[in-house]
C-alpha cells in the first residue's frame, strides 16, 4: 500500500494555532498600518511540534546519497564524508565576517590560496578563481574570459562557439549568454569528436570550442589532441567543462591536452553536497594567456613568511578581469569542505578516486551489457550510456526502466541525456560504492530486463512501491497551471 | 516506422512535400517517435516571410528533449498550421498529414538537392539504429 497520506502544511493549519507565546507587552503597541495588511495571504498556522513532525515525515520519504546508491550519470553523486561537514562548522570559519580586515582572517585566506593552488595543479593550469557559485557560473566565467581575450586582441569577427553534440546541455546556454552563436560538432562512430566535421567549422570566425572530457558518453576522446590543435590553429581557444573531472584526477592534465580554461564542480568531484544539501562551487582554472581575465577576488601571497613569521595573504583582482560575478569570495564553507576532502585524500588518494570510479563504471558496464544494449561499446571511464531498445520488448523505453528502478529502492540514472542516444540511461556509480552494492544493482537491472519481456506492464506502470506512482509528465507540460 | 514515398527528407528529420510551386513541411515519423510525447510547438517565422534553405523556423519540445526545426527548402511562408501549435500531440499521432507545420511557395520551383527520397531516408534511419 502506498504511504502517501501526508497532507500539505496548509491542510494541517488551524486558525489561531502557533508555536510561540509572548509575555504581555510592557510598552505601548502601535497599530499595523492597514495599507500593508493583505487578506489574500493564507499563512499556515501550526504549533512547533506540528511543523517538526510534518517535515520529519516528509524527509523520511526523501531519497539521498546517505540512503543508497544514486547512479545519476553526469552528476557524480558520491558519498559526502562527514569530516568535511565538521570542518566547515568550525567557529574559525563560521564566525568570520566577509568585511573583516585581512590581517584578522589569514587562516581563511590561506585556505583559499592553497585550494587555488591545488586545483590549478590537478588540471595543470597556472591560476584559479574560486568565486563562481556553481558549475554553470564557472562555465559562464570561462567563456567570458575567452570573449574578453578576443576583444582585447580586437578579434571581433570571432563569434562562433563550437559545441560537440556529446557535450553538456549547459554549454550552449553558456555560449548564448556570452553572445556567441553556437554550432554543434558531430560525434563519430566511436564516440569521439568527428574531426572532419570539426575541420569544416574551423575558420577565422571561430571563438573557441567547449569540450566535456570525458564526454557525456563517459568516453575519453581519442581525438582530443588533434581537435584542440585544430581549434588553436584557427585562432580559437579551448574551454574544458570539468563536470567529469572525477575520471581524470591524478591521471591527466587538461593543460597538456590543449585546454586553455576550465571549471570544476566542487560539488561533484570534490564531494561537497549537491543541491538542497548546500550550494555548489564552480572554480575556474586557466593558463597564463587567460590569467589576466579571471574573476576576482583572488588570493595571493603578499609577503613570504620567515622562520618566525607566517606568510601574509591578501586579495586582488587581475588587471583585465571580467569583473565580480558573486558577492565576496564565493561559497566559502563549500570551499572548506572541498579543501578538507583534498587534504584527507592527498595526491595518491585522489588518483585512486579516478581509478576506482573507472573500475566501478566498467564493472557495471560489462555486467549490464549482457542484458542491455550498449551503443558505444568501448572501455568507459567514469560512466556509460545504455540505449533501452530491445527488439523483443519494443514498447519499453528508458523512462520505464528508470521508474522501475525506484521500486527496487534506487535513485534512477539520468535518462534521455545525452541526446545522441535516443533512449539513453546514463549510469555513474562513482568510486564510493563497494562491490556488493554494485552486484545488487546489477541484479535489480537484470530482473527489470527480464520483466520487460514477461511482465512489461510492471515497467510501464512503475513505480508501484513508492509513495506516489508515475506522474503524468505530458499533462504537466501541456496543461500548465501556474496559479493556486 | 512510417516513411511516405512521395516526400523528401532532410538529415535533420524534416519532411517536405513538393507540389509544383507549393511545398508543405513537417517532422518525420522517426522524429516524433524519437522525441516521444510532444508538448510544445513554437513557430518563429510568420506568413509572408522569405526563408532560405536550412533556416531555423522554430522548435518542438517533448517530455524528453527540445529540437530545432529547419526548412529543407527555400521559399515564402504562405501558411502556418495553428492547429499543431494549439494541439502539439497532433505531431505524434499524424506527423505527415494533419501534422504539417509550414506551407511555402516558390515561383522558381524547389531545389531538392541534398534531400533524401524515401528509400535513402530509410537507409539513413537504419544506419543510425
Amino acid at each position: 500500500m502506498r504511504n502517501n497520506s501526508e497532507p500539505t502544511i496548509f491542510d494541517l493549519s488551524s486558525v489561531g494555532r502557533n508555536g510561540y507565546q509572548l509575555p504581555e507587552s510592557d510598552v505601548r503597541g502601535s497599530e499595523f498600518p492597514t495599507e500593508f495588511a493583505r487578506e489574500d495571504l493564507a499563512f499556515p498556522e501550526l504549533s512547533e511540534q506540528d511543523v517538526v513532525r510534518h517535515y520529519s515525515r516528509l524527509s523520511a520519504l526523501n531519497y539521498h546519497v546517505d540512503k543508497g546508491l544514486y547512479p545519476l550519470g553526469s552528476c557524480t553523486m558520491k558519498y559526502n564524508p562527514k569530516i568535511s561537514e565538521k570542518t566547515a562548522r568550525l567557529d574559525g570559519f563560521t564566525q568570520l565576517h566577509p568585511l573583516q580586515p585581512t590581517e584578522t582572517v589569514q587562516g581563511a585566506l590561506f585556505l583559499i590560496y592553497d585550494l587555488q593552488h591545488i586545483l590549478s595543479e590537478i588540471s595543470g593550469f597556472t591560476a584559479c578563481s574560486l568565486v563562481p557559485a556553481a558549475g554553470a557560473q564557472g562555465e559562464f566565467c570561462g567563456v567570458k574570459m575567452i570573449a574578453a581575450h578576443h576583444a582585447y586582441k580586437k578579434q571581433h569577427q570571432r563569434k562562433v562557439m563550437l559545441i560537440p553534440d556529446s557535450a553538456h546541455g549547459t554549454n550552449p546556454a553558456t555560449s548564448a549568454m556570452c553572445g556567441y552563436e553556437c554550432m554543434p560538432v558531430k560525434t563519430d562512430s566511436r564516440g569521439n569528436i568527428d574531426l572532419e566535421d570539426l575541420a569544416s567549422k574551423c575558420n577565422k570566425e571561430l571563438a573557441g570550442i567547449m569540450i566535456t572530457l570525458p564526454n557525456t558518453l563517459g568516453l575519453f576522446d581519442e581525438n582530443i589532441l588533434k581537435a584542440t590543435a585544430m581549434v588553436h590553429k584557427s585562432g580559437g581557444l579551448v574551454y574544458g567543462d570539468g563536470a567529469n573531472m572525477n575520471a581524470l584526477l591524478g591521471i591527466a592534465w587538461l593543460s597538456d591536452l590543449g585546454f586553455d580554461v576550465m571549471h570544476y564542480n566542487l560539488h561533484k568531484t570534490f564531494s561537497t553536497p549537491h543541491g538542497g544539501g548546500g550550494p555548489g562551487a564552480g572554480a575556474v582554472c586557466c593558463n597564463r594567456l587567460l590569467e589576466p581575465y579571471l574573476p576576482g577576488p583572488i588570493c595571493e601571497m603578499i609577503e613570504e613568511g620567515t622562520k618566525d613569521e607566517p606568510p601574509f595573504y591578501g586579495l586582488y583582482s587581475p588587471e583585465r578581469t571580467i569583473g565580480m560575478v558573486k558577492a565576496f569570495y564565493g561559497h566559502f564553507t563549500v570551499l572548506v569542505r572541498a579543501y578538507t576532502y583534498l587534504r584527507v585524500l592527498g595526491a595518491n588518494g585522489l588518483r585512486r578516486v579516478a581509478e576506482y570510479a573507472a573500475l566501478n563504471a566498467n564493472y557495471l558496464m560489462q555486467a549490464l551489457k549482457k542484458t542491455y544494449p550498449l551503443p558505444y561499446d568501448r572501455t568507459c571511464i567514469h560512466e556509460f550510456v545504455l540505449d533501452i531498445k530491445w527488439e523483443d520488448a519494443p514498447d519499453i523505453r528508458a523512462l520505464d526502466v528508470a521508474k522501475r528502478l525506484m521500486d527496487f529502492g534506487y535513485h534512477p540514472p539520468t535518462n534521455y541525456f545525452p541526446l545522441i542516444v535516443h533512449e539513453s540511461l546514463m549510469i555513474e556509480p562513482t568510486e564510493t560504492e563497494n562491490k556488493r552494492t554494485l552486484d545488487e544493482f546489477i541484479e535489480a537491472m537484470n530482473s527489470i530486463a527480464e520483466d520487460a519481456r514477461h511482465a512489461p506492464e510492471m515497467l510501464r506502470k512503475a513505480p508501484s512501491e513508492t509513495p506516489f506512482g508515475r506522474m503524468d509528465e505530458v499533462k504537466a507540460a501541456r496543461d500548465l497551471k501556474l496559479t493556486a | 516506422m512510417k516513411i511516405l514515398d512521395n516526400l523528401f527528407y532532410s538529415k535533420n528529420d524534416e519532411w517536405v512535400k513538393i507540389e509544383g510551386n507549393k511545398a508543405t513541411l513537417g517532422i518525420s515519423d522517426y522524429a516524433q517517435d524519437a522525441l516521444s510525447d510532444i508538448v510544445f510547438v513554437d513557430i518563429s517565422v510568420s506568413v509572408g516571410e522569405e526563408l532560405v534553405s536550412q533556416q531555423n523556423i522554430g522548435s518542438v519540445e517533448s517530455v524528453k528533449a527540445a529540437a530545432d526545426i529547419y526548412t529543407p527548402v527555400e521559399g515564402k511562408v504562405t501558411a502556418i498550421n495553428q492547429a499543431m501549435i494549439d494541439n502539439p500531440e497532433g505531431l505524434n499521432s499524424d506527423p505527415y498529414d494533419k501534422g504539417w507545420l509550414l506551407e511555402l511557395s516558390n515561383d522558381a520551383g524547389f531545389d531538392t538537392e541534398g534531400l533524401m527520397d524515401a528509400a535513402a531516408y530509410k537507409k539513413y534511419i537504419d544506419e543510425r539504429g
